[in-house]
């Protein structure tokens, strides 16, 4: 067998945990150093999912809670692919979405912003992977939406995105932004991430050679996970 | 100028927010959508084992309950497999044991539980036999980037004692965070596993 380890991740491209701009991390983050620890079998192995996970819907937002009718807003299909730090595709992973609808109006329990319900969007999906890493899924626009943190901070228009990879030392959630959107610069949680250059590999430009004339324009959206490091001359972790 | 190394960066995390639920666990957030919702059981019908519950409770810096928290879980099995093609020994898991799991808490109270099969010992590095353990990934509005952590048994002793990991923790009374207390409530092993996020009795967070 091959050996597996993972290449440390680089936390200069995370948020740091303690952010204050973004005000609920200051009581939720940790404020001793982590644990580094070597991978051993707990973490180069994760969760497996296949097509029986999932229904024939699910990366449709567009069908997928339709009730009476095409939810409101700018229909869009989102493609890329999801890649290693090596730069190869990961085949057959779990990525789910979420996100508010036009409006800005989120379908839960505790959104209360005043913008309405969209009778006909749920505002989740998931998708596995092709055997290149590709994935895709069709959706409207999500809306920009206030929330409580200074009096008048704005979220941008965004996707929420979760992603397994192979390994449960890949798992990562992250949040897509869209091409141009001025809310951008201005949001303190984009603002956690320290590196502008960081930041910007979470906007998906506006992909017209995918769109579908006359029907849907398409963002282009790619999603790095950790890769494996080359450990020619290693022995096999799990012992010998 | 050097060749350049074509490498490329891990997307930067960002916080799971209020909302994830909509996305991981809409039954949560107050609507149904999926035929199936994922992470609902971990162990299967088939797998050996003692049947076991583990429940707790996330409290941030001030003491408060996280009520909004999403943990997800990782496991061996009673045998140390997982089932994922990486362990050589994954064709013998039980059918049906996904070694995975979702667990949303309560949003009144925050306390959360789940049940399992406890995990047997797990191969380690260097051949050396890590104790039984689950390991923890947790998000929420105002975690920037999940955080992973381990749950040990608090009935496994000698084995916690001889755990490489529990040993690398410098500070010896910190281990005591990453270990669940047995209670036997009507006839079944429930562990409690409180994750404090910040503060007195910070649980160590692993950088895996
Ligand atoms: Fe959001």
């Amino acid at each position: 067998m091959k050996p597996f380890e993972y290449i440390p991740r680089d936390r200069g491209v995370h948020p740091p945990a303690y952010t204050p701009g973004y005000k609920t991390s200051v009581a939720r983050s940790p404020r001793l150093p982590l644990l580094s620890l070597q991978n051993s079998l707990s973490e180069i192995t994760g969760p497996t999912f296949g097509q029986g996970d999932l229904g024939p819907l699910d990366n449709d937002l567009i069908r997928n809670y339709a009730k009476t009718g095409d939810p409101v807003g700018e229909r869009i299909v989102v493609h890329g692919r999801v890649l290693d730090e090596n730069g190869r595709g990961v085949p057959h992973t779990l990525v789910e979405v979420w996100q508010a609808n036009a409006g800005g109006r989120y379908r839960h329990v505790k959104d209360t912003y005043f913008a309405p319900i969209d009778p006909n969007f749920g505002g989740c999906g998931r998708v596995l992977t092709d055997e290149q890493g590709f994935y895709h899924f069709r959706t409207i626009k999500p809306g920009a939406y206030p929330w409580r943190n200074g009096v008048n901070d704005w979220r941008p228009a965004h996707i929420h995105v979760s992603v397994f990879g192979q390994a449960f030392v890949q798992r990562l959630i992250t949040q897509m932004y869209f091409e141009g959107d001025p809310l951008i610069p201005r949001c303190p949680i984009a603002a956690t991430i320290p590196d502008p250059k960081a930041l910007e590999r979470l906007i998906a430009p506006l992909d017209l050679n995918a769109a579908i004339p006359l029907d849907c324009l398409a963002y282009k959206f790619d999603i790095v996970l950790r890769g494996t490091r080359s450990t020619l001359f290693e022995n096999r972790l799990e012992g010998n | 100028m050097p060749q350049t190394l074509d490498y490329l960066k891990e997307s930067p995390s960002q916080t799971a927010g209020p909302y994830v639920h909509i996305g991981l666990a809409p039954g949560a957030a107050g609507f149904s959508i999926f035929e199936r919702e994922l992470g609902q059981d971990i162990a299967g019908p088939n797998a050996e084992g003692e049947r076991i519950r583990v429940e707790g409770v996330v409290t941030d810096g001030t003491g408060a309950p996280v009520k909004d928290v999403l943990l997800e879980v990782w496991q061996a099995d009673d045998e140390g497999r997982h089932p994922h093609p990486r362990d050589p020994r994954h064709a013998e898991v039980a059918e049906g044991f996904r070694g995975w799991g979702r667990i949303i808490p309560d949003f009144e109270t925050g306390l959360w539980s789940f049940d399992t099969v406890k995990p047997g010992p797990v191969m380690g590095r260097h051949g050396r036999l890590m104790a039984p353990h689950i390991t923890f990934w947790l998000v929420a509005r105002g975690i920037n980037i999940g955080l992973n952590t381990r749950l040990y048994f608090g009935d496994e002793e000698a084995a916690n004692a001889a755990d490489p990991v529990l040993g690398l923790i410098e500070q010896v009374h910190r281990r005591r965070t990453l270990i669940a207390t047995r209670e036997d409530r009507e006839g079944r092993a429930v562990y409690r596993f409180d994750i404090r996020l910040q503060g007195e009795g910070e649980t160590v967070f692993l950088d895996i």
